[in-house]
C-alpha cells in the first residue's frame, strides 16, 4: 500500500473510532462523558505537542493557558451572554493573548532554562487564579455557569443534559481545531518549525528569524490550548485553578510523549491511554498514583518515542 | 510600622535560609546533571519520615544525623537505576521521569506511614523563643539557620578545595573534557546527585519540626526552590544562595502589606529578573542554553 | 536511530505485550461485573482519597463501609443488599465530576455521597441534580451548599460555618475577651467562617483587631503571627484547617504566643490534633462529633466497631459523617419503601436520625427548608494527653443542639427548585 493510501486508511480509522465512540464505549466499560474528556485533553496534548514535537520547544507550564481558557469560557457564560460559541471564543482569546504576552518575554531561552521559566510563569498565573478569589472563586473555583443549548435559528441542540449530543459537539470542535493545526503544520510555516527543531543553528544561518517563529508557534499553541480549556470548562460546567497547575502541564507532556511526539496523532493516542488508564486504575486502587508514576518512568526509560514511535519501528524501512 | 517591617525582614531571612537549603540541593543536581529534579520535594518528605521513624530509638539529634545520609543513599540508588540512562538525552525526559518519581514517593509515603499527619516534637531545649518580644526567633529556628550556615559553608569548602569539588565544578563547565581527563564521570554524577538529595533530606528533617509531617508536604516547597535558582542565576550556587534569601525576605515583607500576595510575590520577582536581567543575578550568560 | 533497549527478559516488547494483555483484560472486565451484579443497590461515594484531604476522605470511607456492613447484615434496603462504589476525586474538580458521571451513567448508582472538598461537592451536586440522583454531601462545609446554591436532591450532614460560629462564639467571648484577631484561610470556607464569627462577635459587643488572610497551604505563619501579636488582641482565632492548622498551632506554641495571648478557634478535628506534638494541643474549639460521650446510647458500640476496622484507632467526626450518610439513605429508602429520588428527597425533610445513628444526646434531624442536618456542636478544650486513652485529646464541656446554632431558614438564602 502506498504511503498516501496508508495515511488515508489511518485517518479514516481514527475518525470512525471517534465518531462511533458513544456506541462502542459502553461495551468496554466506558461512558460517553469519558469520551468527551479524552477529546478535550487530547486536544490540549496536541497543542503542547505542536510546540514540543514540531518546534522542539519544551513548555512545561502550558497548562496555564488551558486553565485560562476555562476561566475565559466561564466568565463569558457568567457575565457576558449565555452563548456557548461565545464562551469558546473568549476562552481561546484569553489563553492565546496570555501566551502571546508571556511568550514574547521568554523566547530567547532554550532547553532546561526555558522549561523552568515556563513552569514559573505558569505558576504565577496559577496563583493569580488561586488568590484573586473575588473574581475567580479562588480554591473553590468558578461556578454558576453551564453549557448553553446551541441555537441554530431553525432549531436548538441541548448539549447540557444530552451527553451524546455534547460528545458530538466536542468532536466537531476537535475536528475544526485539528484541521487548523494540520493545515499550519503542512504550510511553509510548519516546515520552518520543523527545520528549527531539527537544527536551530542551521536554520538561523539560512536567515530564518528563529525567535519570531518560536514566538508565533508558542502563541498559536496557546490559542489552541485556550480553546481546549474552554471546552474543558463546558465539560465540567466549572473552572478551577488546578487546571493551571504544573502537574496538569506534566500530564499533557506525558500524553504527548507517551503517544509519540513526532507524530501528529500521537498525543490523541497518548491522551486516550492516559485518561482511560487513570480512570480505570483510580477505581481499582487508592494507590493509583504509584502506577501512574511508574508509567511515566517506564515510558521515559523504555518507550521514549511513544506508542506510535514504537509501532512505526516494527514496520520495514 | 518600622518595627513590624524589621521583624518581618528578619523573619524573611530565617525563612529564606530554609529555601536556600532546598534550592542548593536542586541547583547542584541541575548544574552537573542537567536534570530538573521534580522529585526533590519527595526526597524532603522521605527525609522527614525517616527521621520520624528513627526518633524513638535515637532521639532528635540521632535522627538529624542518620536521616539525611539515608535519604542520600536512596537518592544514590535512584540515580544509578533511573537517572543514569537519561544523560545525553533531551532534558524533557529527566523532567518527566522525576515527575513520575514524585508521584511514586508521595503515594509510597502515604502507603507506608498513612495519610494521617505524624506528630513531630523538637527537643525542649530548642523550643523556646529568644524573648517574648522577639518571639518569632525561636531556638529551633536559630538552630535551623546555624545548621544551614554550617552545611552551606561545608559545601562551598568542599567544592572549592577538595578534589571531588573541583571535579564537580569543572564538570558543570565542560563535562566532556573532564571525562577525557580520566575522571569517572559516572561516579561523579552519582555522588553529586546524592549530595543534592542529602540537602533535601536534611531540609525534610528540619522542616518536620516546624510543619506537620504528611505525604504532600514537599510539593509546596519545591516551587520556591526553582524560583530561587532562576532569580539567583542558573549555574551559580552563590546566586542560588542569594536568591533563596531574597525570596524569603520578599515573601515576608509582602505578608505585611498584602498577605494574599505573599506566595505569588516570589513569582513576580522572578518575572522581573527575567525581564531586566534574564541570566539571573549571578548567572553566567549561556549557562543553560 | 537509537539501539533497542534490552535488559535480558525485560525488554520493551515484553512490557508492551504484558501491558496490552492487562489492559485488554482490565477494560473488558467491568462489563462482565455489571452483568452479574443486577440485584444490589449501588451507592456511589466520591472523595479525595489522594491529596491533602486524604486522611479525612479515607476516614469517611471507613465509616461508610461500616454502615454498609451493618445494613446488609439487617437485610439491606427493600430486601436488596447495598454496594458501596468508592471513587477518588484526587482533590481535582474535573476528576470529581468525571467520577460522578461515571458512577451515575456507567455504574447506575441510586444514591451519591461526597465530597470533602466543598468546591468539588458543589460541582458534583450540579451533576447529581442534572441526573436526578439523591445526593448527600458528607463533609463539604461551605454554606452555599445548603444556602443559596441549595438543590432539591442535595442534603448535607456536616455543619455550616454559621452553625459553627454560633455554637462557640459566646463561650469564647466570656472566657477569653472581647478583642479578637483572626487567622483566616483565604478561600470561601474561611471567608464565611470568619464573617459568621465576626457577626457574632459584634453582636456580643466585641471588636476585631485584624484579619490575616493566609493562602491555603501556607507552611510558615510567622509573618502573620507577627502582625497578629502586634495588634494586641485578647485571643487569636485560628480558623485554618488541616495541615495549615497543624503548622500554625505548632508555630504558635514554639513562639510561646500562647503564653502571651489566648489561642482558640472554631472548627477543630481529631485528625489535626493527632498530627500535632502534644504541647501544641491547646485552645478552646468546637468539634462536629466526638467519640468520648459517656452515657450516650450507641456511641461505645460504634467506637468498638470502628476500632476493629481502623487499626485500633477511635472514630473521628469524619467516620461519623460517612456512617451517617449511608444510614440516612438506607433509612429513608426503607421507611418510604421506594427508591424514587424525588419522593425520598421530599421525605428526608424532617427525617430524624435514630439514637444508634445520631450518636449524640440532642435531637438530630434534616431540616426541610434548607436540607441541612441539625447536628450538635461539641464545645470543649484540647488536651495534650488523654487521661485514660491516648486518643482522648479533647475535653467536651457542652453539646449544643444543631437547631439552636443554625440560622433560620430564611436567612440561609436557600430557595430550592423542585421538579414538577
Amino acid at each position: 500500500m502506498s504511503g498516501r493510501a496508508r495515511n488515508l486508511v489511518v485517518l479514516l480509522t481514527i475518525w470512525a473510532v471517534l465518531v462511533f465512540a458513544p456506541y462502542w464505549m459502553p461495551f468496554v466499560g466506558g461512558y460517553t462523558a469519558l469520551g468527551a474528556r479524552v477529546l478535550v485533553l487530547a486536544l490540549a496534548a496536541m497543542s503542547v505537542n505542536f510546540l514540543l514535537g514540531f518546534t522542539g520547544v519544551l513548555s512545561f507550564g502550558h497548562a496555564a493557558y488551558f486553565g485560562l481558557g476555562a476561566y475565559g469560557a466561564g466568565f463569558a457564560l457568567k457575565f457576558l451572554a449565555p452563548s456557548t460559541p461565545l464562551s469558546l471564543i473568549c476562552g481561546m482569546l484569553l489563553g492565546g493573548l496570555a501566551g502571546a504576552l508571556l511568550g514574547s518575554l521568554i523566547v530567547r531561552r532554550r532547553g532546561v532554562y526555558f522549561a523552568m521559566v515556563t513552569i514559573a510563569f505558569g505558576q504565577v498565573l496559577y496563583y493569580v487564579a488561586f488568590q484573586w478569589s473575588s473574581l475567580t472563586g479562588g480554591d473553590d473555583g468558578l461556578r454558576g455557569f453551564s453549557r448553553q443549548p446551541l441555537d441554530f435559528g431553525f432549531g436548538s441542540i441541548d448539549i447540557l443534559s444530552n451527553e451524546t449530543a455534547f460528545y458530538f459537539f466536542v468532536l466537531v470542535c476537535f475536528a475544526i481545531v485539528v484541521a487548523v493545526m494540520g493545515y499550519v503544520l503542512q504550510s511553509p510555516f510548519g516546515r520552518t518549525m520543523i527545520a528549527i527543531r531539527e537544527n536551530e543553528r542551521r536554520a538561523r544561518f539560512l536567515g530564518i528569524a528563529i525567535e519570531r517563529h518560536i514566538w508565533i508557534a508558542f502563541t498559536l499553541s496557546c490559542f489552541f490550548m485556550g480553546f481546549a480549556g474552554a471546552l474543558y470548562a463546558l465539560v465540567n460546567n466549572f473552572a478551577d485553578p488546578r487546571g493551571l497547575h504544573y502537574s496538569q502541564s506534566g500530564d499533557f507532556v506525558m500524553m504527548a510523549v507517551m503517544g509519540g511526539m513526532r507524530s501528529f496523532w500521537g498525543p490523541l493516542l497518548g491522551a486516550a491511554v492516559f485518561v482511560v488508564l487513570q480512570d480505570y486504575l483510580s477505581s481499582l486502587t487508592v494507590n493509583w498514583m504509584s502506577f501512574v508514576g511508574l508509567l511515566f518512568i517506564l515510558v521515559v526509560l523504555f518507550f521514549p518515542r511513544g506508542l506510535l514511535g514504537f509501532i512505526r519501528r516494527q514496520e520495514p524501512a | 510600622m518600622t518595627q513590624l517591617l524589621l521583624f518581618n525582614v528578619t523573619n524573611g531571612l530565617i525563612i529564606g535560609v530554609f529555601y536556600v537549603l532546598m534550592a542548593l540541593g536542586l541547583s547542584l543536581i541541575l548544574n552537573l546533571s542537567n536534570v530538573i529534579n521534580f522529585a526533590h520535594g519527595g526526597f524532603l518528605v522521605i527525609g522527614g519520615y525517616i527521621a520520624y521513624s528513627v526518633t524513638p530509638y535515637v532521639g532528635f539529634w540521632g535522627a538529624l544525623l542518620i536521616a539525611p545520609p539515608l535519604t542520600a543513599l536512596i537518592g544514590f540508588i535512584v540515580e544509578r537505576i533511573l537517572i543514569r540512562p537519561l544523560y545525553g538525552r533531551d532534558p524533557l525526559y529527566g523532567l518527566l521521569l522525576t515527575f513520575g518519581l514524585a508521584f511514586i514517593i508521595e503515594d509510597g509515603t502515604r502507603f507506608i506511614w498513612g495519610a494521617q499527619g505524624k506528630p513531630v516534637t523538637v527537643p525542649a531545649v530548642l523550643a523556646r523563643p529568644l524573648s517574648s518580644e522577639l518571639f518569632f526567633i525561636t531556638g529551633y529556628r536559630l538552630f535551623m539557620v546555624v545548621t544551614t550556615i554550617i552545611v552551606v559553608a561545608l559545601l562551598f569548602a568542599i567544592l572549592r578545595y577538595s578534589r571531588l569539588g573541583i571535579r564537580i565544578r569543572a564538570g558543570t563547565l565542560d563535562l566532556e573534557t573532564v571525562a577525557a581527563m580520566g575522571v569517572n564521570i559516572r561516579a561523579l554524577r552519582s555522588l553529586n546527585f546524592a549530595a543534592g538529595v542529602f540537602l533535601a533530606g536534611l531540609s525534610g528533617v528540619l522542616a518536620a519540626g516546624q510543619l506537620g509531617l504528611e505525604p504532600t508536604m514537599g510539593t509546596g516547597l519545591l516551587m520556591p526552590s526553582f524560583v530561587a535558582i532562576i532569580v539567583g542565576g542558573v549555574g551559580s550556587l552563590t546566586g542560588t544562595l542569594i536568591g533563596g534569601l531574597l525570596i524569603g525576605v520578599a515573601s515576608g515583607v509582602t505578608a505585611v502589606f498584602l498577605p494574599a500576595a505573599s506566595e505569588a510575590v516570589i513569582y513576580v520577582l522572578m518575572a522581573l529578573i527575567l525581564l531586566l536581567r534574564p541570566r539571573g543575578l549571578l548567572g553566567e550568560e549561556g549557562m543553560m542554553t | 536511530m537509537a539501539a533497542p533497549i534490552q535488559s535480558g527478559w525485560l525488554d520493551r516488547r515484553a512490557i508492551l505485550k504484558g501491558a496490552a494483555a492487562l489492559g485488554g483484560f482490565a477494560v473488558g472486565s467491568p462489563a462482565i461485573i455489571s452483568a452479574r451484579a443486577e440485584t444490589p443497590i449501588r451507592i456511589g461515594l466520591v472523595d479525595p482519597l489522594t491529596g491533602v484531604y486524604a486522611t479525612y476522605a479515607q476516614n469517611e470511607v471507613i465509616g461508610a463501609k461500616l454502615a454498609v456492613t451493618q445494613i446488609n447484615a439487617k437485610g439491606g434496603v427493600l430486601g436488596r443488599p447495598i454496594e458501596l462504589l468508592v471513587e477518588d476525586s484526587a482533590n481535582d474538580v474535573g476528576t470529581g465530576v468525571q467520577k460522578a458521571r461515571k458512577l451515575i451513567e456507567r455504574d447506575e448508582v441510586t444514591f451519591l455521597i461526597g465530597d470533602v472538598n466543598s468546591g468539588i461537592a458543589q460541582a458534583i451536586a450540579q451533576v447529581s441534580n442534572e441526573k436526578h440522583v439523591l445526593h448527600i454531601v458528607s463533609g463539604g462545609h461551605t454554606d452555599t451548599i445548603t444556602g443559596k446554591d441549595c438543590k432539591w436532591n442535595v442534603y448535607r450532614v456536616c455543619n455550616t460555618t454559621s452553625m459553627e460560629a454560633n455554637s462557640i462564639c459566646d463561650v469564647l467571648f466570656k472566657q477569653y475577651g472581647k478583642k479578637w484577631h483572626f487567622i483566616t484561610p483565604d478561600y470561601a470556607f474561611g471567608h464565611t467562617l470568619q464573617q459568621a464569627a465576626l457577626a457574632d462577635l459584634t453582636k456580643l459587643g466585641g471588636t476585631m483587631t485584624g484579619n490575616e488572610l493566609t493562602p491555603l497551604g501556607t507552611s510558615d505563619f510567622s509573618a502573620f503571627l507577627i502582625k497578629a501579636r502586634a495588634a494586641n488582641p485578647d485571643v487569636i482565632l485560628v480558623l485554618v484547617q488541616g495541615s495549615d492548622m497543624v503548622n500554625s498551632l505548632k508555630q504558635i506554641v514554639q513562639f510561646g504566643l500562647n503564653t502571651q495571648v489566648h489561642v482558640a478557634g472554631l472548627q477543630q478535628e481529631l485528625e489535626s490534633l493527632e498530627a500535632m506534638p502534644p504541647e501544641a494541643r491547646i485552645g478552646i474549639w468546637m468539634f462536629e462529633w466526638y467519640w468520648k460521650q459517656p452515657g450516650v446510647p450507641g456511641v461505645d458500640q460504634f467506637v468498638a466497631d470502628i476500632r476493629k476496622v481502623n487499626g485500633g484507632k477511635v472514630p473521628t467526626a469524619r467516620h461519623w459523617f460517612g456512617y451517617t450518610s449511608v444510614h440516612t439513605l438506607a433509612g429513608i429508602a426503607n421507611q418510604e419503601k421506594t427508591l424514587d429520588s424525588l419522593k425520598l428527597a421530599k421525605a428526608l425533610g424532617g427525617f430524624e436520625l435514630p439514637p444508634e445513628i445520631k450518636l449524640q444526646p440532642n435531637k438530630c434531624y434534616y431540616r426541610a427548608g434548607d436540607h441541612q442536618l441539625m447536628t450538635s456542636a461539641f464545645i470543649g478544650e484540647a488536651q495534650a494527653q488523654g487521661k485514660d486513652d491516648p486518643e482522648d485529646l479533647f475535653r467536651v464541656d457542652k453539646v449544643i443542639a444543631g437547631d439552636t446554632t443554625a440560622p433560620p431558614v430564611d436567612q440561609t438564602g436557600c430557595k430550592a427548585e423542585w421538579p414538577a
